[in-house]
């Protein structure tokens, strides 16, 4: 049987860390799945970040739907220099964000991913994001702005081939 | 290289029905769980609500819940939460269009870790009429328990019709 959704890489953290990065991703892929179980050590409920390529310009966009468990709201972030999930959980409770990356090898077109952030204590998000930026994504960076994500955290990159 | 999303279990309910869906004996080869689904309940309403219990825990303070739901109409969010499991969504009963099923897919990562379980939910129930809804849910199982078993039954005890289908994949991140 072929395979169609395969492991690229993975890491589980150790001890508390601020930024882990895939990098040397193979273009070899249609689509790229990211998933991540993770909860941070202070700072309940703030954003982990994501950057393609080392890319710390002003060049991500995204629109977001949200519901806290009140009502439902929308938003966006333009000129960004990261695509954000809000919120991370602290101690016991564990979140999970899931990013679906979508033709992310070829060279011609800016990329669009879509972002989902699951913490059962504050919020379901839905985003879609833009990188304006033609280049195939090789290195994805996630990262807190403060303080750490917590050990126990993992990080799962596949790759979805159209074959 | 080796297939890292591999059907573990499926279900697909038979003639009369069945008062629930159950995956048991789940084995601990793989990282995460996706659970789809393709149900439709037996009841004189136009919606019923898809509960999914984790090793039997049918305790009421135990599963957290954040969710984003539309309506056709309107666009709300909820905390359902108080239930005998987890509350996944509302979903088609007799009262909706013939023939429709809803759709409903649960991904649940490191189902065997010694965490708390979050997990994932994307739910839609269409129905040709005035009550239809997509909703988005974000879960937490409050357990440290590797999860062994799911089992799937509607709130109120309603049956799940016949042709309601269930499928449980391994992702294996090793």
């Amino acid at each position: 049987m072929t395979s169609t959704y395969e492991k690229i890489a993975t890491n589980t953290l150790g001890s508390a860390t601020n930024t882990l990065s895939f990098t040397s991703i193979t273009g070899s892929y249609t689509d790229l799945v990211l998933i991540c179980n993770t909860q941070r050590t202070a700072n309940a409920g703030n954003p982990i970040r994501f950057r393609y390529n080392s890319d710390s310009g002003s060049n991500y966009s995204q629109t977001n739907m949200y519901g806290g468990g009140t009502t439902a709201n929308s938003d966006r972030l333009s000129n960004t220099s990261y695509h954000e999930i809000y919120g991370l959980p602290l101690s016991a409770a564990f979140s999970t964000q899931i990013l679906n990356i979508q033709n992310y090898s070829n060279a011609t077109t800016f990329k669009t991913t879509l972002l989902r952030g699951n913490n059962a204590a504050q919020q379901v998000i839905q985003s879609v994001g833009l990188w304006r930026n033609t280049n195939a994504i090789t290195a994805i960076e996630i990262y807190v702005a403060a303080d750490n994500m917590s050990a126990g955290s993992t990080f799962t990159l596949y790759g979805i081939k159209a074959e | 290289m080796a297939n890292t999303y591999t059907l573990i279990s499926s279900v697909t309910v038979g003639s009369g029905g069945a008062a629930n869906i159950s995956f048991t004996s789940i084995p601990a080869t793989y990282t995460d769980l996706l659970v789809k689904l393709s149900p439709r309940f037996s009841a004189a309403s136009v919606n019923k609500a898809l509960l999914m219990k984790f090793n039997s825990d049918a305790s009421t303070s135990n599963y957290k819940n954040k969710n984003l739901r539309g309506s056709g109409s309107s666009a709300t969010s909820g905390s359902d939460e108080g239930y005998a499991g987890g509350y996944i969504a509302e979903l088609n009963a007799d009262s909706t269009t013939s023939n429709t099923f809803s759709n409903v897919e649960i991904y649940i990562p490191n189902y065997l870790s010694s965490n708390y379980k979050s997990f994932s939910v994307d739910s839609v129930m269409e129905n040709n009429a005035t009550t239809a809804y997509a909703t988005l849910a974000a879960n937490l199982w409050n357990s440290t328990s590797a999860i062994t078993s799911i089992i799937f039954s509607e709130h109120t005890s309603s049956n799940f019709v016949q042709y309601s289908t269930a499928y449980l994949y391994g992702i294996s991140s090793s």
